[in-house]
């Protein structure tokens, strides 16, 4: 018993600082309709800014704490809230979840871009409430006493007395009913005289306080910290929110804190170097998420409340291209055409080698951009996947070739297979589930990849992956930038694979998809079987993917986990829907964009080169996503269209009848 | 219509949601090509019937046969396939769509169509003969020239038309109709009346409709079944329903009496 305590006790100070996290979920998600992603990102940004104050500029502890958490924390909540959230529809359940992502990718890249790269060494740091170099009492005793330190007590008691509070403010006060009822519609409970914004400001500010309160409760756990710990701590308290079905406060932080026991447990009693322990123990937020998500039919739904009010909102603005006149569509299309054909005689003729590894780089990602189009834009569901689909191809490649002599493309094909295969399950296990529910299925299922498959050496070769070889390729060609070999595989493939999708998104499938979007019930009631068609662009997405990790592998020369973890794949979401989500266009000018920037801001001074400022720029791209859901880049397309139009083609009569149309629908709906 | 094999049989059909009986041994018949009422008070539990016709709800209890065939335990898309058409309750159209794209789904699904390998062929684009069906339904529900206007522009009128279109594009045996008047002027509900008719008449479609506005319940329903908190109160033609005490207490209450 003593052992199992000794195992179990240092599990609830992680426990209770992911209690905090997941409470601020249900919190946020109780009040807003809000499942914030980013309360991890606010945890790390907080203990970034507590550690190194105190750390570099001999702040005290309790100045560093008013800082970092009593001001930043209710500042970000507001700023959240006031220029991103407030402007959502409550229906539009993607845009919610788009602009949590963007926060959690986009707030740990823009700190080193503020204050450079850091080397934080948390436990320097004076602890706010208890000292935690002190022991103040142990349980048990002898090999296996547990000593009780400040790091226990002030986690454990700022988290009970957190909970109380929040249960009481929810449960019996007039603002906590008042945050209940502005969930399901702010403009409604505006009808009866209530301040919403206000109550809503109020609910953001209470749980940013939470999440940074928590970052900075954690840092000295961790010690040595960075962001990935605190994707780590999100998960887990992702994990406790979905078996509370973002309702119940207290169920959240008791499965939470269970969580944290059942790790140290676990890490206690498995040998501490072997697969199992390597392997199962960080996979326990996946399997909590994915067993919650597969039992509780609660969570099924989570994204069913509607906006009573949601018909005076205005229509969704169509695409640059459907909406253009036919002459300017004509033009557009040669001056497309001009584009492609002066970017291929560049890249074969002129083009120094540092832009051709620029652009090969981009078109292989922008294959697997594409994979995102197709389950984001064409089926309207968020897949936090895709850079997995991506590895799984990358790695059965690289498997077949170090293992059983396979050349690397033909295992590529394979791996696209396989990844195709892995697709097909994950579609099939979440079936019954949309929205946010199968955004956490797709996030648990990455997690588990990272911490199984791509944690394995005899797969991946090791944490810094497997370096390429010719021979596997049969030939060096792929290796040799004066040959263009990779440049014409690549646009090769990316035409192959843009012109898959584009057959799919006209044919019957993607009207079926289309449909699906619009109501399932009524496109199931038609006689369309929602399930096959899911499988079918969850499998055609798999493959693209895989065979883009395949192609992104080749032109990187070798295969790494660190290319294909879930922050990968968050990133690949933020990318697209920062372009446009609904183009293929979109997806190729995610890919390409990233590595043109990319390599513009090396440029810059050092802070500002590198991938950090690239994801931070593309990140508020994707929180304009609020305001033009068909993307930054198409919502510009669109502008300079009419510009154009109505410069030269405001007398063509086909135009003036579209726009009289257009006018119309829009009375229509008002 | 007592001789011919009935198209749908309910048989004891129940279900509840939580204590709650929303449909209590609910048992009728609807003949091919047959006009049928269901009419009752809100919460009278027809939504919930329709629901359970078309699979969108498993019942407790009871049968539902169609065309012969047990419907329990198919799914809705089966149903739909075997003849089962339906408008809905709180529309339910295809945002961003056309009007026309949305019959053009209805459309290749009665075919079971929506193949993969077809569409990567170029093997999908609409054919004729599906372009010619789709616009004989927009001219039979009066909306073609709505044909290439986005849903997104339309008002709620219009959207029950295009849902309606949408349901008869899949040329069902039977259209389940929920309240298809809802959010319509008094010219339009005639005009839905007069769809509705001409199905059932030069199709051969049978109608169950659920509707609050009796006078379009009378105009085109052959006989009419009356429930209330889930339990069926009667059934015959909609004048002897009209007369009937226990019908005009559940819609009027004891003012329906006097």
């Amino acid at each position: 018993m003593e052992q199992f305590l000794g195992f179990a006790l240092p599990g609830v100070p992680y426990g209770c600082t992911y209690a905090l996290v997941a409470v601020c979920l249900v919190l946020t998600y109780q009040a807003t309709g809000v499942f914030n992603f980013a309360f991890g990102a606010q945890a790390f940004a907080s203990a970034f800014i507590f550690t190194y104050l105190t750390q570099y500029h001999d702040w005290s502890g309790w100045e560093a704490f008013l800082l970092s958490v009593v001001v930043m924390g209710p500042v970000m909540g507001y700023a959240f809230d006031r220029f991103i959230f407030r402007h959502i529809p409550n229906s539009n359940s993607t845009a919610k979840l788009v602009c949590g992502l963007a926060l959690l990718v986009g707030i740990p890249s823009l700190l080193p871009v503020i204050f450079g790269p850091q080397n934080l060494d948390a436990t320097a740091t004076i602890f706010p409430f208890f000292n935690p170099n002190v022991v103040y009492f142990t349980i048990g005793s002898g090999d296996f006493g547990t000593p009780i330190n400040g790091i226990y007590l002030s986690t454990i008691s700022v988290t009970v007395v957190v909970l109380i509070l929040l249960t009481i403010l929810l449960r019996f006060t007039s603002l906590g009913l008042q945050m209940r009822g502005a969930v399901e519609s702010r403009r409604l409970v505006q009808l009866d005289g209530i301040n919403a914004n206000g109550v809503v400001a109020l609910a953001w500010i209470i749980s940013s306080f939470m999440a940074a309160l928590a970052g900075v409760l954690l840092a000295p756990v961790y010690g040595n910290f960075n962001s990935d710990e605190f994707v780590t701590l999100t998960v887990t308290a992702i994990a406790a929110a979905a078996w509370a079905m973002l309702r119940s406060l207290p169920i959240a932080a008791g499965v939470a804190v269970l969580i944290g026991v059942v790790t140290t447990v676990l890490q206690g009693y498995i040998p501490p170097n072997s697969f199992w322990n390597a392997a199962v123990v960080p996979s326990i937020p996946f399997f909590a998420i994915a067993a919650a998500l597969l039992i509780l039919p609660g969570l099924r739904n989570l994204d069913s409340s509607r906006d009573p009010l949601a018909t005076i909102d205005p229509p969704p603005v169509p695409i640059a291209a459907s909406a253009r006149a036919p002459s300017m569509d004509r033009i557009i299309r040669s001056l497309w055409y001009v584009v492609l054909v002066a970017f291929i005689v560049s890249m074969l003729t002129w083009m120094p080698i540092t832009w051709e590894t620029v652009f090969n780089n981009g078109l292989t990602l922008s294959i697997i951009c594409l994979s995102v189009t197709l389950i984001t834009g064409m089926a309207g569901q968020l897949s936090l996947c895709q850079a997995t689909f991506a590895g799984i191809g990358a790695f059965t490649a690289a498997v077949l070739s170090v293992h059983l002599g396979f050349n690397f493309l033909v295992g590529g094909l394979i791996g696209a297979a396989l990844a195709a295969v892995v697709a097909v399950i994950l579609a099939l296990l979440s079936l019954r589930l949309r929205g946010l529910g199968l955004a956490l299925m797709t996030l648990a299922a990455a997690l588990l990849f990272d911490s199984t498959a791509f944690n394995d050496i005899w797969v991946t070769g090791g944490a810094q992956g497997t370096s390429l070889q010719s021979k596997w390729l049969g030939t060096s060609a792929f290796f040799d930038f004066d040959g263009h070999a990779m440049f014409i595989l690549s646009i090769s493939v990316l035409a192959v694979a843009v012109f898959i999708v584009l057959l799919v998104r006209r044919g019957t499938v993607g009207r079926n998809l289309a449909a699906m979007r619009g109501s399932e019930t009524a496109t199931a009631g038609l006689g369309v079987n929602p399930t096959w068609q899911r499988i079918v662009v969850f499998a055609l997405s798999g493959a693209i993917a895989g065979v883009g990790g395949v192609l992104y592998s080749i032109q990187q020369q070798h295969v790494s986990p660190d290319d294909w973890n879930t922050t990968f794949s968050l990133v690949l979401v933020v990318l697209v829907v920062t372009t446009s989500v609904n183009t293929v266009e979109g997806a190729i000018q995610a890919g390409i964009g990233l590595f043109v920037v990319e390599q513009l801001l090396t440029y810059l001074p050092s802070r500002f080169g590198g991938p950090s400022l690239t994801i931070v720029l593309f990140a508020f791209g994707a929180l304009t996503y609020a305001q033009h859901p068909e993307g930054v880049l198409e919502y510009q397309k669109r502008r300079s269209t009419m510009r154009f139009e109505r410069l030269f083609f405001a007398r063509e009569a086909e135009a003036e009848d579209r726009k009289a149309r257009a006018m119309s629908a829009s009375g229509a709906n008002g | 219509m007592a001789d011919v094999e009935p198209l749908l049989r309910l048989h004891g059909v129940c279900k509840s949601f939580g204590g709650i009986q929303a449909v209590h041994t609910i048992s009728f018949d609807v003949a091919p090509g047959e006009s049928v009422g269901l009419v009752g008070p809100n919460g009278a539990g027809k939504t919930t019937l329709f629901n359970c016709v078309c699979g969108q709800l498993r019942p407790e209890a009871g049968d539902i046969v169609f065309d012969g065939m047990p419907l329990l335990g198919l799914p809705t898309y089966k149903r739909a396939r075997m003849g089962i058409g339906r408008t809905y309750q709180r529309v339910e159209v295809f945002t961003d769509m056309s009007v026309r794209d949305h019959l053009m789904v209805a459309e290749r699904s009665r075919q079971g169509e929506g193949r993969l390998w077809r569409d990567l062929l170029n093997m999908s684009k609409p054919k004729k003969e599906e372009m010619d069906r789709v616009e004989a339904t927009l001219e039979l529900v009066g909306i073609s020239h709505l044909a290439d206007t986005s849903v997104n522009a339309l008002g709620l009128g219009h959207c029950r038309l295009v849902e309606l279109a949408r349901a008869l594009a899949a040329e069902p045996k039977i259209l389940l109709a929920d309240e298809p008047s809802s959010g319509l002027d008094l010219h339009e509900t005639s005009e839905v009346a007069a769809v509705l008719r001409t199905v059932q008449r030069e199709r051969g479609t049978a109608v169950l409709l659920v509707e609050h506005d009796l006078a379009m319940v009378a105009e085109v329903v052959d006989r009419a079944v009356v429930m209330d908190l889930g339990a069926m109160l009667f059934a015959g033609s909609f004048d002897e329903c009209m007369a009937d005490p226990a019908v005009r207490e559940a819609y009027l209450g004891q003012m329906g009496l006097a």
